[in-house]
């Protein structure tokens, strides 16, 4: 809409002349990228002026002017750390550092703590071992991941067999987070995919349950959900029976987390032609060898993105757990902030949460577009 | 209509036994009100030959798919060595484990290297070990002639290449039958060779074959009857020479006068 110079070539006749000055460079790229019309441009500098209103003043107020260090009477114990310790006028760190036990551990006995830490290096040890190109042998450290850890997890954050018992009341912060979403992508991976399974499979009582399930569980919000597994789950049990307030939660976000599962992964399904069924049962491969060695590989890689967008979301979902009474890594730096000592202290908390989710999320996303294009340059149709 | 031919002047240093390998009877197919196959009477000697041509929309398809139950007929018998087609899971994967099939577009697995898709079935349906079973996928890759593809994902292959790996695929799991379903009608001009002198090579060795395919210079090369159908149902069947030289019926005729004229 722009180019009105170079007049006396007419385009494209003269494609052995190098690009006029003016559509190459920095200057090139500015003019086609930021300014190519009145339109863009006026687009342009409003953005710039947004972001000279917001990043200054935000970088002064968490960094530059924020506090960091705990006062020397603090240090040396005469005093505890409060809000008024804060002077300097910007962010209040401080509380961050105070409570960071507790952000991080919930109430959890100080002396059981190094239980979840060992939990949490083999976490992170098998993942990256599950996920690192350098590793090349992945049987062990997948039987290890999927079959040894969450028994040995469960024994070490619960407790028994000589370890003292921690009860689930005092699970949490951003050890209770990572227990909800953890689980719940373990299980609502492979619950989706037998629920996609069961809602194209020719059974009409497997698929009807499936599309039962399914649309009911994605018609009704999670919170409903969560209070109904709170409220309904004892109805189902005998008189007395005490059921874990944190497994009726994890069953309800699974679940809920499953039906959508299943349906991107329908998605993937339905894009593998009919040709793959055929050649798989053609070799006389049975239903379950074909899903598992032909369908299921190529399905689950065209649902990537949108497997990895479920996992975001169950994330974030996770934080509505605080509605049916559990403190959450949300709702503990909340309750953090509320305490006496602490008053003045919410935006700190929540710009702190907002930096956490974000980092795990943003990880999530980024490994997942890395897998994607991997997949496109290892092997096309 | 001459039954099974047993004297082919092409094909005749190939021994036909006079065991039946497979047996239609009164075979009738419907999609919905829609009666693709009428009454089909089809036997296959051990050995024998087959290629069956005709219309687009004839059925040709959809007989041969019968035969390793990839569609289910309504009526009739079907038996593939000894064993009936019926709703039985396990009689119809016995009979796929002996019979092999060539698609029209290949059907390769793309998410697995050339030797992947050749030893999976025989690990997982015959459990044969990975060992061994890289060493028979080996042998037929060399048969087809491309044993420097192994490595590769099927996507990185031309059309021709990928049809013979299909082949090789196929023959891995040692079948006693194999079912080619317009095997190079996909392919370029210039790759349909390539893989007919495969099966070529694979009718001399003895194999039984139902081959559907407009190519006539491979019929009368190497069958030893062929098939002529049309609105679902066996119009003529004679073995080539006559079947080219000497068509009985009109529709036959008209047909054979449309593809040797294009
Ligand atoms: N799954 C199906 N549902 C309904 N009709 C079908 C289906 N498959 C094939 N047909 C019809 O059956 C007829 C025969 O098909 P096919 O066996 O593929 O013919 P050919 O292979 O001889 O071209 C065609 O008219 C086709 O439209
Ligand atoms: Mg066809």
């Amino acid at each position: 809409m722009t180019d009105m110079t170079d007049q006396s070539i007419v385009p494209g006749t003269r494609p052995d002349l190098p690009p006029p000055v003016t559509e190459s460079g920095v200057i090139g790229w500015l003019r086609h990228n930021l300014f190519s019309s009145w339109w863009d441009s006026l687009l342009t500098l409003s953005a710039i002026y947004i972001v000279y209103l917001i990043v200054p003043p935000f970088i002064s107020w968490a960094f530059v002017n924020a506090d960091w260090q705990f006062l020397p009477s603090v240090i040396s114990g005469e005093k505890a750390p409060e809000f008024s310790d804060c002077t300097s006028g910007g962010a209040c760190w401080i509380f961050v550092r105070a409570r960071f036990g507790q952000f991080f551990y919930g109430f959890y006995p100080d002396a059981e703590r190094w239980r979840v830490n060992l939990v949490l290096v083999m976490l992170v040890a098998s993942i990256y071992g599950l996920l690192s190109e350098r590793i090349k042998n992945k049987k062990p450290i997948a039987w290890f991941f999927f079959a040894v850890f969450p028994l040995l997890a469960f024994f070490l954050l619960y407790g028994g067999i000589g370890l003292p018992v921690v009860p689930t009341q005092q699970w949490g912060g951003f050890m209770l987070t990572l227990t909800l979403a953890g689980i719940g992508i373990v299980f609502s991976l492979p619950i989706g995919i037998l629920l996609a399974l069961g809602r194209r499979s020719q059974l009409p009582i497997v698929h009807l349950l499936c599309v039962l399930f399914i649309e009911f569980a994605r018609g009704v919000p999670l919170i409903t959900i969560l209070f109904m597994a709170n409220v309904m789950l004892p109805l189902f049990l005998p008189q007395g029976v005490e059921f874990n307030i944190l497994l009726r939660v994890l069953i309800g976000v699974t679940l809920f987390a499953s039906a959508y599962m299943a349906e991107v992964i329908r998605g993937g399904l339905q894009a593998l032609p009919k040709g793959q069924y055929e050649g798989a049962m053609a070799m006389g491969l049975g239903y379950w060898a074909m899903m598992r060695l032909i369908i299921m590989p190529q399905a689950l890689r065209v649902a990537i993105p949108g497997i990895v967008n479920n996992f975001i979301s169950l994330t974030q979902d996770t934080t509505l757990v605080a509605i049916v009474g559990l403190y959450d890594f949300l709702n503990i730096v909340r309750a953090g902030s509320r305490d006496s000592n602490w008053i003045g202290t919410e935006i700190e908390g929540y710009v702190f949460c907002a930096f956490v989710y974000w980092i795990f999320c943003f990880a999530m996303s980024r490994y997942s577009m890395r897998i994607e294009r991997k997949l496109q340059t290892g092997h096309k149709r | 209509m001459s039954t099974q031919a047993q004297a082919n002047p092409s094909g005749a240093d190939l021994a036909i036994s006079d065991e039946v390998m497979i047996g239609l009877t009164g075979v009738n197919k419907w999609y919905g009100q829609f009666h693709v196959l009428k009454d089909i009477d089809l036997t296959v000697l051990k050995g024998e030959r087959i290629v069956i041509c005709g219309p687009s929309g004839s059925g040709k398809s959809t007989l041969i798919r019968c035969i390793n139950r990839l569609e289910e007929h309504q009526r009739g018998r079907i038996v593939v060595d000894g064993i009936e087609l019926t709703h039985d899971l396990k009689n119809i994967e016995k009979v796929r484990r002996e019979v092999g099939m060539v698609f029209q577009h290949f059907n390769l697995f793309p998410h697995l290297t050339v030797l992947d898709n050749l030893t999976l079935a025989p690990i997982w349906v015959k459990k044969v070990p990975k060992k061994e079973a890289e060493e028979v996928a080996m042998h037929y890759l060399k048969r087809v002639k491309i044993p420097e593809q192994a490595g590769k994902f099927p996507g990185q292959l031309s059309g021709g290449q990928q049809q013979r790996v299909a082949i090789a695929r196929s023959l891995c799991m040692s079948p006693k039958v194999m079912l080619f379903d317009e095997p190079t009608s996909a392919l370029d001009p210039e790759m349909i060779k390539e893989v007919l002198d495969v099966m070529i090579e694979l009718a001399r060795s003895g194999m039984t074959m139902i081959c559907v395919t407009h190519e006539m210079g491979f019929a009368r090369t190497v069958a030893n009857r062929v098939i002529f159908m049309d609105k679902g149902e066996i119009i003529e069947q004679n073995e080539p020479e006559e079947f080219f030289n000497n068509p009985k019926s009109d529709r036959t005729k008209l047909f054979l006068s449309q593809i040797l004229h294009h």
